[in-house]
């Protein structure tokens, strides 16, 4: 793994942000911890070698994360750890790389989450985007691949995009560098508490399900006041998940 | 905390899951569907005029069609072989000039100028530091090409169609589909083609992967195949399509090596490693034109200089013991004598001779080796002029010079296609070995994918042997 930076283009505003400083794989002494999780293929590896100055190989296959790669970056004099969680389509199954991505995410608890999805295929990438947000509500929807995008004649209202999903979302083409530095503004905002965001939570349950989650979260939340997740926590419970239940029972999850 | 509290909420969410019924999971995915489709309803524009969309399906009817898409994929190996062994040539005399022909004569100038001792100089010059310079020498050009030439088509995203095309065949085997990206990985290397077995979460399929990897020919067999192939195979026709013919007889070793992976996949998924075979979504990837010199760069450090680091840790000690063998005498004859003449009766039963049993023993750190210690070796046997002296590891420039001492050395077509299965078929080198078990954590394992191959490779060349000479 090569750790060495360009010079020039640390320095370089039109590639960074302003006080950015790629750390590459040292990531002691970090103040935030960012989880990176998106479907395979969206260019999450691309994004964390952008963010970190770190020259990872990305591969164009699915599945190319095989082991939890972790780098960092100094923003305006905070440090942060990169996690490059492996590339999931959902949270609910038990498969290995699932389960890696789902366990980060509640017990790693980030600081910020970033979403990497592909902005040709929004919808199907929605799926886990909606999971997520129902785990943590400090996360930023990266649309990634806006110039294979453009290039399909895909146009995206990002602002509304946003509004309805109640998190920023920044569109970038990481392969290009392009949206980057505002990807980075954005994690520290919501990083040091200056964004705070009302994710969107799934609607239009049937009723009985429903009414079942809500007698679960009043439970859940006169035992636990601070979780952020109840009603996700509640999804797993009825569902029957042991994993959490077993969370619950060793108070892993506060 | 209360634990009393927690109870109660488990079970009333065991209550709870009675009474909504058995399609929660089900309800749940279908609401988040159609949330997800409602959010992008009034977000997302997609103009009709979809045409690119139309260029990678056009393109994937024909890769990864029933008529096209194996002859493509076997004319992009083709092809990338044979940029290899064109595009290795000149850099490989370069750096084998630089290293061999200048920098080892001034090494021994200057061992004799501070009056090292002789055996500490055979010891060091032409023993540990000729293996080294050797495997750099011969190993750095085909590796800096192959590997970038592979990653470029892999950040095209040629390689999902590969494991598309193969899917069917691995299934039939037992084995998993992504076992084809693996087998590809193998023909660089097989240690970096045993890591990529990572992504196959099924341990039972993972394990069958890293077991077959070896029959992946690697890069340290390609020379010895080609050279082989040259001077015995391409010998048989016409001038003018001599190294053509020779190029089909290695890929047919390579192909060889695909029916055996499949072989022994489906045996042992019959056998010792039973189980359904796992399905998975591979989702084909848009073709994306690869950025060409961050590629080059990643490939480079990533892959080509980690594997050529380990060959060289492992092809030091293995200089040391050649010049070793050859220089410690026992009675009147060398150590490397006595071993090759115990050997030569089992040599010619596989078609063999001790010079080449030998040769893959000691060369067992790296494949590389092996054509330079069977030349040394049977230089010495033979007694012929030629070479550099007791124990020193040479290559000849011109492969007329090669041929004249392996005919010398009683070699024969038998001898050479033998050679050529042999080196498709033997243990995997150290750094291999090494590597599986790193990600096996299983000595058991480790064991039974060293010596199952040797295994093969004796039965193959056995039987070749005995029908040859019935049939000649």
């Amino acid at each position: 793994m090569e750790t060495k930076l360009n010079s020039t283009c640390e320095t370089c505003t039109h590639f960074n942000a302003n006080g950015l400083k790629k750390l590459g794989i040292h990531t002691h002494n970090f103040d935030f911890v960012v989880a990176l999780a998106g479907n395979p293929n969206t260019g999450k590896s691309t994004v964390f070698n952008a963010l970190t100055g770190l020259k990872q190989h990305t591969g164009n296959w699915p599945g190319k994360t095989v082991i939890r790669a972790e780098g960092g970056f100094e923003y305006k004099t905070r440090k942060y750890k990169l996690v490059d969680l492996p590339g999931t389509y959902s949270l609910l199954s038990t498969s290995e790389d699932e389960e890696a991505a789902r366990n980060f995410l509640l017990f790693g608890k980030p600081n910020v989450t970033v979403i990497v999805v592909d902005a040709n295929r929004l919808e199907r990438n929605l799926n886990l985007v909606l999971q997520i947000l129902e785990i943590t509500d400090k996360a930023v929807l990266c649309l990634n691949l806006m110039d294979e995008a453009k290039r399909n004649h895909v146009s995206i209202d990002v602002r509304t995009l946003s509004r309805n999903l109640g998190i920023p979302v920044v569109p970038t083409s990481a392969r290009f560098n392009q949206g980057i530095p505002e990807l980075i503004h954005t994690i520290s905002e919501i990083a040091n508490g200056t964004l705070v965001c009302k994710p969107y939570r799934i609607q239009n349950i049937p009723q009985n399900i429903e009414k079942a989650i809500k007698v679960l979260v009043t439970e859940i939340k006169k035992e636990f006041p601070h979780i952020p997740n109840s009603r996700w926590i509640a999804f797993r419970l009825l569902e029957g998940d042991t994993h959490i239940i077993n969370a619950l029972r060793s108070g892993e999850l506060v | 905390m209360n634990q009393k509290n927690i109870d109660h909420i488990i079970e009333l969410s065991n209550e709870l899951r009675w009474q909504i019924g058995d399609d929660f999971h089900d309800t749940l995915t279908e609401s988040m569907y159609a949330n997800a489709s409602n959010i992008v309803k009034n977000t997302v524009q997609n103009d009709n005029s979809k045409k690119r969309f139309q260029l990678d399906s056009k393109i994937d009817q024909i890769v990864t069609s029933k008529s096209f898409g194996f002859p493509i994929m076997f004319l992009i190996l083709g092809l990338v072989l044979w940029l290899t062994i064109i595009g290795a040539n000149y850099p490989s005399s370069l750096l084998a000039n630089l290293l061999l022909d200048t920098i080892y004569p001034s090494l021994k100038s200057l061992a004799l100028n501070i009056g090292m001792p002789w055996w500490l100089t055979g010891f060091l010059i032409d023993g540990v530091y000729l293996a080294v310079a050797w495997v750099i020498a011969v190993m750095l050009p085909p590796m800096a090409i192959f590997f970038p030439l592979f990653t470029l088509l892999e950040d095209f995203g040629y390689l999902p169609r590969v494991a598309f095309n193969l899917d069917a065949l691995f299934k039939k085997s037992g084995a998993h589909g992504k076992q084809a990206l693996t087998m590809s990985m193998g023909f660089g290397c097989n240690a970096a083609g045993v890591i990529a077995t990572r992504i196959i979460d099924s341990p039972r399929e993972r394990l069958i992967a890293i077991l077959t990897n070896n029959f992946s020919l690697c890069n340290g067999r390609w020379p010895t195949q080609i050279l082989i192939a040259t001077i015995f195979i391409g010998a048989l026709v016409p001038k003018s399509v001599s190294s053509l013919v020779a190029l089909f007889a290695v890929i047919g070793i390579a192909v060889l090596g695909m029916v055996f992976m499949f072989g022994v996949s489906w045996a042992l998924s019959k056998t010792v490693l039973k189980g359904e075979v796992s399905t998975f979504n591979l989702e084909l990837p848009p073709y994306r034109p690869p950025r060409f010199w961050k590629t080059l760069y990643t490939s480079l450090i990533d892959r080509t200089l980690i594997v050529l680091w380990r060959a060289i840790v492992f092809a030091a000690p293995a200089g040391a013991v050649i010049w070793l063998i050859s220089n410690i005498n026992i009675g009147n004859e060398s150590l490397a004598i006595w071993i090759i003449q115990s050997f030569d009766g089992f040599g010619f039963l596989l078609g063999l001779n001790g010079v080449i049993l030998l040769a893959y023993i000691v060369a067992i750190p790296a494949n590389e080796i092996v054509i330079p210690t069977i030349l040394m070796l049977t230089v010495m046997v033979t007694g012929i002029a030629g070479g550099e002296g007791t124990g020193v590891l040479f290559e000849l420039d011109s492969i007329t010079d090669t041929a004249h001492i392996l005919k010398a050395g009683g070699w024969t077509l038998l001898t050479a296609i033998n050679l050529m299965l042999f080196s498709l078929l033997h243990n995997p080198c150290s750094t291999t070995i090494y590597t599986i078990y790193k990600e096996t954590k299983s000595v058991k394992w480790t064991a039974f994918a060293s010596i199952m191959p040797i295994i093969i490779g004796f039965i193959v060349t056995f039987l070749v042997a005995q029908f040859w000479r019935l049939l000649a």
